[in-house]
């Protein structure tokens, strides 16, 4: 190990009796907390977290917790292993002073850090008028008390829930609903559920998956205003086509917001699209120059992806926050040369109206997608999308075990469209047609990276330059 | 050289210890020579060929198929009735093994597993109480007075074959191995018409038993598999024919040889075993071990390229034969930490013994319930258990490979749970 051969000795020192504070107590600031424990740090280690409970999950927060199978206090996350941290939970923080290495709290008091990690994570988006927002029966989800409320809404039973907004999160909600038996409108401003996230050739399957199971799904129209009753709760949503859907639950389902408005100032690198930061997760400065103790895992880290051109991807995805949590851990504990970049592929599940729905890859940068296996009409499925004449993402609805194979076509840039045959091809598979994503996102020419290897030990990167 | 390897490894000289020749095959992780199979050897390529959609398990697939180096023997499920999904591609494959699986395991039948427990736990005591019985614990062969009957039963229950008819079932069973493990010395045509009997009369029993139970359905799986009203409906008589068949051959010689395997490599690691008879729950990680270290199912030979591959720089042709040997890739040091050791509180256990990918085995959570159930109460109830041969001697099957007996000796048999 490089460690031995620690230069000064410094590095040692900080795995034994440095501070480490990591800001936003949820799954990337949990898992990062573990592995350094795992890496041997004895030091101090700060968990700072404004919401007042130990980590805890959210993914079942728009499935089993909306059923009411499972409570939401009991989403907890499992602890892999004891982290002996200072929980300072409930406390924002509301400052970065980097020439000092101290991090303010919503209570005055000042923590001070010799590496810092920041996982503070997303925000939902709220409904733009605050007056409306305010009214009772609006909801969002994100946290552990959002899944509470609106479960208690859910089983209410009210006459009808209006869900705004079709990706994941508002297509989950509205599965939930009429697993329940409840009357559900989804305002999709798309032209279908989910399209921003893997183009409208998938979201026509997507739409007719709302409607074969009673979803009042409209798309193309925004909602422009909520209505109360004089009591104060909401009674009605008007939409842009003219028309008016009258609801007692709207739950507003816009995508999300990154936590960074507390760094202002500081001199870091972060705004509204996150915290850049480097292969190796260390944060940009706003000068552009990469910091060496401050850190950035999960929701609101933004970082280069070899694989992708090395354009900047930030990923609300539950696994990245996992390995990227881990990366940062590791290279926060280590020599330079022992760093690690953080190459994980981008990969997503959902389950929604009985369907298990997983992605590889970054979809929306497809141009071309083709069914490779099973059909678009049999919801079950497997699609890969081509940017470039490269595989550069797939998709798959129930036939989630093929995707190890798409995801090494992935890292190894297998060309698009697929030059051979597999299991279950059928016509539509021999074709590929545009994606069809509404705004695409085109990444400039650049080098090609790709990943060879299967096990963590063989992984190489083989850099061929530009054309 | 390939060949040659592959000669060595279906000699019957070296079935009771396989592993030097797959150290040596490991050499090459995809060897070819001639006619042969493409052989399949490091962990990694067979996983990864496991989930490749270019991969089929339809043998109607394979090109002119040169040199079988199995021979016939390979064909276990005769031509009378239609490939059941172990040998299906995607769709067909899908639907049958959702339809299949619908009363038996999550989502829709969570708990058939689980609540055969009891069953199978009488089972395993019935077994036990018969070795004690029998008078000479002095030479016990734990393959015909345990192993051997037990998955049978299982099975029978599993389907829900009346209690009076389950002796036949252990006959025709019995047949059926037998034809996959061909005595050298036997009459082939004598020993192919038993075959053929055996699989027409077996066929025709369940056939008639479909039939009565789509009248008078029960809780057993073929009532429900004929009379299903999922999405995708009920089979037909000759899909749950073809099904029921592969329940039976696909999890009886397997689990039978994975109890035997695992009293073998208790009894020659006795520290194990005298852990496992103070802590039961050891059964667990032991089973999951034994998958690794000593599979039932060696290799996996059925399956077919689609296209053009190439694997660990290896081009292989469209039509090709390849041979996915799981058991090498389980010790493969790649891998696993010191992987000829049995070391049961391995952490990193995702062995291939169960296979992987789509077909990776059905009767998973079944076989390990058997195999935790039948070692623990054996290590339990057999007083100093001591191994009579070493090594056993072992079936003809190089790819469903286990000990035909396995005599044992003890001093006595502890009464069965209260
Ligand atoms: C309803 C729902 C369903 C989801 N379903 C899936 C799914 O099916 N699949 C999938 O891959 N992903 C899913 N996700 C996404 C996944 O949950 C996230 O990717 C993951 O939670 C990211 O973890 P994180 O630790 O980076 O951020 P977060 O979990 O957002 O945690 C950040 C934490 O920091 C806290 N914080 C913020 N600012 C401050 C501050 N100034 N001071 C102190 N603390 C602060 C926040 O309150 C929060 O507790 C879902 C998310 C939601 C909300
Ligand atoms: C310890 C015992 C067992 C072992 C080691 C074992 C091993 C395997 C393996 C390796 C496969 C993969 C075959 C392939 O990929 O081609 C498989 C498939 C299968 N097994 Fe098992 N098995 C065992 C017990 C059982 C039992 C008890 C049952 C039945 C109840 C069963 C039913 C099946 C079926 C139906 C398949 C085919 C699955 C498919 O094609 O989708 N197995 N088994």
């Amino acid at each position: 190990m490089t460690g031995e051969r620690t230069r000064d000795g410094s590095l040692e020192q900080l795995k034994r009796e440095g501070r480490i504070v990591v800001v936003g107590a949820s799954l990337a600031g949990l898992r990062a907390a573990e592995t350094m424990r795992d890496k041997g740090f004895t030091g101090s280690l700060t968990m700072i977290g404004d919401e007042p409970y130990e980590p805890y999950d959210r993914p079942p927060l728009s499935k089993q917790v909306l059923l009411g199978n499972a409570v939401a206090d009991h989403t907890a996350l499992p602890r892999r292993r004891a982290i002996d941290a200072d929980w300072r939970l409930g406390v924002p923080a509301t400052g970065l002073d980097m020439a000092a290495r101290t991090v303010r709290l919503g209570n005055g008091d000042e923590v001070e850090y010799d590496r810092l990690l920041i996982a503070t994570g997303v925000r939902a988006r709220p409904w733009p008028n605050p007056e409306e927002a305010e009214l009772e029966g609006v909801f969002v989800l994100r946290t552990r008390d959002d899944g509470e409320g609106l479960q208690r809404a859910l089983a209410a039973g009210p006459r009808r829930v209006l869900v705004i907004g079709a990706g994941f999160t508002g297509s989950e909600i509205a599965s939930a609903c009429r697993e329940r038996g409840l009357n559900v409108t989804v305002a999709e401003r798309g032209e279908a559920p989910l399209v921003g996230a893997l183009g409208a050739v998938i979201g026509r399957v997507a739409a007719e998956m709302h409607r074969e199971h009673d979803v009042d799904l409209r798309t193309g129209v925004m909602v422009t205003a909520l209505e109360g009753d004089p009591a104060g709760r909401v009674r009605a949503a008007h939409l842009s086509d003219g028309s008016s859907v009258e609801a007692d639950v709207v739950v507003v389902s816009l995508g999300a917001q990154r936590n960074t408005e507390w760094l202002a100032g500081s001199g870091l690198g972060a705004g509204p699209r996150g915290i850049a930061c480097d292969a190796g997760c260390r944060a940009f400065d706003v000068r552009g120059i990469v910091t060496d103790d401050i850190f950035v895992a999960g929701d609101v880290a933004r970082s280069p992806h070899a694989l992708f051109g090395y354009q900047f991807l930030s990923l609300e995805h539950w696994g990245n926050a996992v390995a990227q949590a881990d990366t940062a851990a590791h290279n926060m504990l280590s020599e330079s040369a022992d760093r690690r970049p953080h190459l994980w592929v981008p990969a997503f599940w959902s389950s929604q109206f009985g369907v298990n729905i997983k992605s590889v890859g970054v979809p929306p940068m497809g141009t071309e997608i083709i069914v490779t296996q099973g059909s678009l009409s049999e919801r079950r499925f497997a699609a890969v999308y081509g940017y470039q004449g490269r595989v550069i993402a797939a998709v798959t609805f129930d036939n989630c075990r093929w995707l190890p194979f798409y995801e090494h076509q992935i890292e190894s840039t297998a060309p698009f469209p697929p030059p051979y045959s597999t299991v279950d091809r059928r016509p539509e598979g021999n074709k590929p047609v545009p994606a069809d994503f509404p705004d695409p996102s085109v990444p400039t020419h650049g080098p090609t990276i790709t990943l060879s290897g299967y096990s963590p030990a063989d992984r190489k990167m083989t850099f061929t330059p530009g054309r | 050289m390939t060949q040659a390897l592959l000669r060595e490894i279906i000699d019957y000289a070296n079935r009771a210890n396989p592993y030097p020749l797959y150290e040596e095959l490991r050499k090459t992780p995809v060897s070819h020579d001639g006619t042969g199979p493409y052989v399949v050897s490091t962990y990694y390529e067979i996983h990864s060929l496991l989930h490749d959609p270019r991969i089929s398990s339809d043998s109607r697939n394979l090109k002119a198929t040169g040199d079988d180096p199995l021979g016939e023997s390979a064909d276990d499920e005769g031509a009378a009735l239609p490939p059941s999904f172990l040998k299906l591609d995607p769709p067909d494959h899908d639907r049958l093994r959702r339809m299949t699986n619908r009363p038996f395991g999550p989502p829709h039948t969570p708990h058939r597993v689980h609540d055969m427990r009891d069953e199978l736990h009488g089972l395993v005591d019935g077994l036990i109480d018969g070795i004690a019985t029998s008078g000479d614990l002095d030479r016990v062969d734990l393959v015909d007075q345990f192993a051997y009957p037990f998955p049978v039963t299982v099975i029978c229950r599993l389907l829900g074959v009346p209690h009076e008819d389950e002796p036949r079932f252990h006959v025709w069973a019995e047949t059926l191995a037998a034809s996959l493990d061909p005595d050298p010395d036997a009459d082939p045509a004598q020993r192919g018409k038993g075959t053929t009997d055996a699989r027409m009369e077996l066929g025709m029993y369940l056939a008639g038993l479909i039939e009565e139970r789509r009248k008078n359905p029960g809780d057993d799986m073929l009532s429900q598999l004929a009379t299903a009203d999922g999405p995708d409906g009920a089979m037909t008589t000759m899909e749950a024919l073809s099904t029921s068949a592969l329940l039976l051959i696909a999890g009886h010689e397997t689990t039978v040889n994975l109890i035997t395997n695992g009293m073998l490599t208790l009894l020659r690691h006795p520290d194990v075993l005298q852990r496992l008879r103070e802590e039961p729950g050891l059964s667990v990680p032991i089973v999951e071990e034994l998958l690794r270290y000593e599979p039932p199912v060696q290799l996996l030979p059925q399956r077919t390229t689609l296209s053009d591959i190439e694997v660990a720089g290896v081009a292989i042709p469209k039509g090709a034969s390849l041979w996915l040997v799981l058991a090498s890739g389980n010790r493969d040091p790649k891998r696993f930490e010191n992987p000829d050791r049995f070391d049961p509180d391995r952490k990193d256990i995702q062995h291939l013994g169960l296979g992987s990918g789509i077909h990776s085995c059905f009767g998973a959570p079944l076989a390990r319930q058997e195999a935790q159930l039948a070692l623990s109460e054996l290590a339990r109830r057999l007083v100093n258990p001591r191994l009579l041969e070493d090594p056993p001697p072992y079936r003809q099957n190089a790819v469903l490979r286990g000990p035909r007996h396995l005599p044992i000796a003890c001093d006595g048999v502890l009464p069965k749970a209260a």
